[in-house]
């Protein structure tokens, strides 16, 4: 209750997005808030059409105003460890209607809980991208201007 | 709305002649030759690669279709530059879902800080 929570962190690498951030809450509040189907939805912005159970499959509708014309996004709820770990598959933020996904390769994404003083620590990691083409090749164009000839050879590696 | 637009100028249907176009040794050294020596002429291009000016040029019009180069007229020559637009749009993509979780993140301390 003393600690002051934590700026969002912030890791980005090749095949992994990862943000860790303290909430002022017992952690039994934020296991209820991240896999609960109804509280889920609220701050994520995201009805899901059933509950989070290991081997669901459930269908979320995008809430968040203005992107209401978005259709369901698929979740594969991989893992549910209570008050320790949840993950699940998707397409990662897939928010463009005019595109079929489903034949893409989906990303994870976890969810890990810890306790620590003053809250609770979750960290959020979504991997998996180097397998999504556009993605993987991302990195390999993380570049400045003078990095061009470098990643040309990364890029040859990859696609060799 | 105006915040999926950056996604949505990212679609696979675009992405897929990029890759197309990579996946080729010519034409990748072409664009390590133009990465290190800038704008340059078919000729220049052909000069040391044992590859025909036939062919260079055909590798130059498929990455002009992949959106990777673009020609320009120097008096009587014709030069070719990188273009990297369509490249720099494949890494906008991790930066915007990276920027839609730290969203997340916020939304969800705020939803179990605000009964606390």
């Amino acid at each position: 209750m003393t600690a002051e929570a934590q700026m969002v962190q912030d890791s980005t690498s090749t095949d992994r997005i990862e943000k860790n951030v303290v909430l002022r809450a017992p952690r039994s509040r934020v296991w209820r808030a991240i896999t609960n189907a109804k509280e889920f939805g609220e701050w994520f912005r995201m009805k899901l059409d059933g509950e989070i159970v290991q081997g669901a499959t459930l269908h979320g509708t995008v809430t968040r105003p203005g992107n209401e014309h978005i259709s369901p996004i698929e979740m594969l709820i991989e893992q549910v460890e209570p008050e320790r770990y949840f993950s699940y598959r998707w397409h990662p933020y897939a928010i463009d209607a005019a595109v079929n996904y489903s034949g893409e390769a989906m990303t994870l994404v976890e969810f890990i809980l810890d306790e620590t003083e003053g809250g609770t620590a979750v960290t959020i990691v979504e991997s998996g991208f180097d397998r999504i083409p556009l993605a993987r090749r991302t990195e390999a164009f993380r570049m400045n201007n003078n990095g061009w000839a470098g990643q040309i050879k990364n890029l040859a590696q990859y696609v060799a | 709305m105006s915040r999926s637009r950056g996604a949505a100028a990212l679609k696979a249907t675009e992405a897929v002649p990029v890759f197309a176009a990579l996946a080729d040794a010519t034409r990748l050294s072409l664009l390590g030759r133009l990465s290190v020596d800038g704008p340059l002429s078919i000729t220049h291009l052909s000069e040391g690669t044992g590859v025909t000016r036939q062919a260079i040029t055909r590798h130059l019009h498929a990455l002009g279709r992949a959106g990777l180069v673009r020609d320009a007229r120097h008096g009587r020559e014709r030069v070719f530059a990188l273009d990297l637009k369509r490249l720099e749009k494949a890494r906008q993509y991790l930066d915007h879902v990276s920027a839609s979780w730290d969203a997340a993140a916020a939304r969800l301390k705020a939803f179990v800080e605000e009964e606390a």
